[in-house]
């Protein structure tokens, strides 16, 4: 028996805006459990929109979606439709490679390749076929992620050598290194000391003129300073014993925060669980 | 209120009673893991030592450049061990070059590729018996396969014979430390090159590999110096005993430094004991520099991260 859902809150981007990525209806199962159910969010070009909500909520099963990421997870099946520019990515006819250079990642942990600084930046350019010049590609992408002044010196040098934020800028820098149009973060932050935090928030909203931002985030004040957007995900028991992710409200963040149409939104907003 | 007061008191000391530090016997059993602990080293240490000096004292007057340089002899005096030294070097290099393609092919494929189905399960708990398989049956495998029906191909109880012998002994080995050593490398270095628009292959040998070398290399000198001792599937093979000439190939007859130590231990004549002994420390200076190798190799790159 499917659990019925609580009432939900979705606003719609207006049409003046581009939507860069769009889902309906989207379930996310692991083998027989439905991690997630029925979400519908449209998320427009050129801002960050924050994914907030409890643990096991499914925030970050919806964020590995849009690169298909749970593709590498044997056990997972995604239903419903997601739209990248309007085209479907999901299915047999899209390539996941492809769709991945297109839609980059930053993970929770900073992850830098065991390598120098330079060639993490490279090798997503190398594999993907870069034809231009690689000491400018290197330069470019590591001014765009801050940390250029930083490390200039020391290109030749491994990336695990540098601080947890400036592994994580690195990480930032290697994904906007392929050129995506869309980067998607899961809990960037969430390793990282306060002053790299605000580095990291900083550069976000640079980066939001070039490209389309999903943050996954436990910190709502996180989720408050950086996006324009947010969606509250909460979860519900499920009749088997698990965990079932809903969708709950998606709207401007200012309204989430000040004026949320939810009660559940409400509550946990203001602190009162989660 | 006094009783009010006085019973408050007597909670406080109860209070403090909850807990009895009992610091002096705590101190004391740590002292005696530590000596059990040491002693536990000491005495494997010491039973190497000995191992050691006996050998070396038996050994060393009889090793000169003329023992390593002279073949098998019926007079103690004039026996080296040329041959089986030529011949295990032969055998080691054969050895390394079967089984690392096919051990660490194996191992990635189980560990990277390889679903999770019941075939896969099968041939996993099968690599697990194999390794622990006694070597003579590997040697009467070895026999009947590699001697006996491939004798075309081997040349019957030839170098070959005997290299694939000790391959099929250690492929197991080299198997289960290669899939050890990638299942070290953690997941999220698979998911950055993943998540860069890297395929499959890509990710495992740009990024899992390398960093998975300095333990596939353990595991495979680990496994070689298990070969290297071997004696008996080489026996069961038909490696010859006495043998006054160098391998000239791959069907040539051959014999190993085990087996020539093994016949000269069981020669009635005190002198063969003594140059018996002077064989061990060329097959343990040989271990000794393969695992050299293998410390410098592992060293050199894990520098390179």
């Amino acid at each position: 028996m499917p659990t019925p859902l609580p009432s939900t809150s979705i606003s719609e981007v207006s049409d003046s805006k581009t939507i860069a990525l769009q889902m309906e209806k989207v379930s996310v199962y692991y083998g027989s459990n439905l991690a997630v159910k029925d979400v519908y969010l449209e998320i427009p070009e050129h801002e960050i929109v924050a994914f907030i909500g409890p643990s096991g909520c499914g925030k970050s099963t919806i964020l590995r979606c849009f690169n298909r990421m749970n593709d590498l997870i044997p056990s997972a099946r995604v239903d419903g439709r997601i739209l990248f520019d309007g085209e479907e990515i999901t299915g047999k006819r899209v390539d996941p490679v492809e769709l991945r250079r297109r839609v980059g990642m930053v993970f929770q942990k900073p992850n830098p390749f065991p390598k120098s600084i330079y060639d993490n930046i490279t090798f997503g350019a190398r594999i993907n076929g870069y034809q231009g010049n690689y000491d400018e590609l290197v330069e470019r992408s590591l001014r765009g992620a801050a940390l250029w002044d930083e490390v200039k010196d020391k290109l030749q040098e491994s990336g695990l050598g540098l601080s947890g934020g400036q592994q994580q800028r690195l990480c930032i820098a290697r994904a906007i290194a392929i050129e995506p149009e869309v980067i998607l973060m899961d809990e960037p932050c969430s390793a990282l000391d306060p002053i790299s935090t605000i580095k990291v928030e900083e550069l976000m909203h640079e980066l939001k003129e070039r490209y389309t931002i999903v943050i996954v985030t436990h910190n709502m004040q996180q989720a408050s300073r950086v996006s324009d957007r947010t969606a509250f995900f909460n979860a519900v028991a499920t009749d088997q014993g698990g965990k079932m992710g809903y969708l709950v409200e998606y709207n401007h963040t200012q309204d989430i925060f000040s004026n949320p149409k939810e009660e559940y939104t409400r509550d946990y907003v203001s602190g009162r669980f989660g | 209120m006094k009783t009010d007061v006085s019973s408050r008191v007597v909670d406080k000391g109860q209070k403090q009673s909850h807990f009895t530090a009992n610091l002096g016997s705590r101190y004391t059993i740590d002292r005696i893991f530590k000596y059990a602990a040491w002693g536990a080293t000491g005495v494997s240490i010491l039973i190497l030592v000995w191992l050691l000096v006996t050998i070396v004292a038996d050994g060393i007057g009889t090793l000169n450049w003329n023992f390593i340089t002279s073949f098998p002899s019926r007079r103690a005096e004039n026996a080296g061990i040329i041959a089986a030294l030529v011949g295990t070097v032969w055998v080691m290099c054969l050895v390394a070059l079967f089984t690392v393609p096919l051990g660490v092919g194996a191992g990635i494929f189980l560990e990277e590729f390889a679903e999770d189905n019941w075939f896969t399960r099968l041939v996993e708990i099968n690599i697990g018996n194999l390794a622990g398989v006694p070597s003579i049956i590997y040697g009467l495998l070895g026999l009947a396969v590699f001697a006996r029906i491939m004798q075309p191909i081997t040349g019957g109880r030839s170098v070959l014979s005997g290299s694939l012998t000790l391959s099929l002994l250690i492929l197991p080995v080299v198997i289960v430390s290669t899939r050890e050593a990638l299942r070290a490398i953690p997941n999220s270095l698979r998911l950055a090159g993943y998540a860069l628009g890297a395929t499959r292959w890509q990710v495992i040998w740009s990024h899992v590999l390398p960093a998975a070398v300095p333990g596939i290399l353990t595991g495979v000198i680990l496994a070689l110096s298990r070969a290297i001792g071997e004696t008996a599937p080489l026996i069961a093979v038909g490696a010859a005993v006495f043998i006054s000439f160098l391998p000239e190939g791959l069907q040539s007859q051959f014999t190993a430094m085990p087996i020539q130590i093994y016949n000269w231990v069981g020669r009635p004549q005190e002198e063969f004991h003594y140059i018996a002994a002077s064989g061990i420390i060329v097959l343990m200076a040989m271990l000794l520099v393969m695992n050299g190798v293998a410390v410098y190799l592992r060293n050199h790159f894990q520098k390179d991260f």
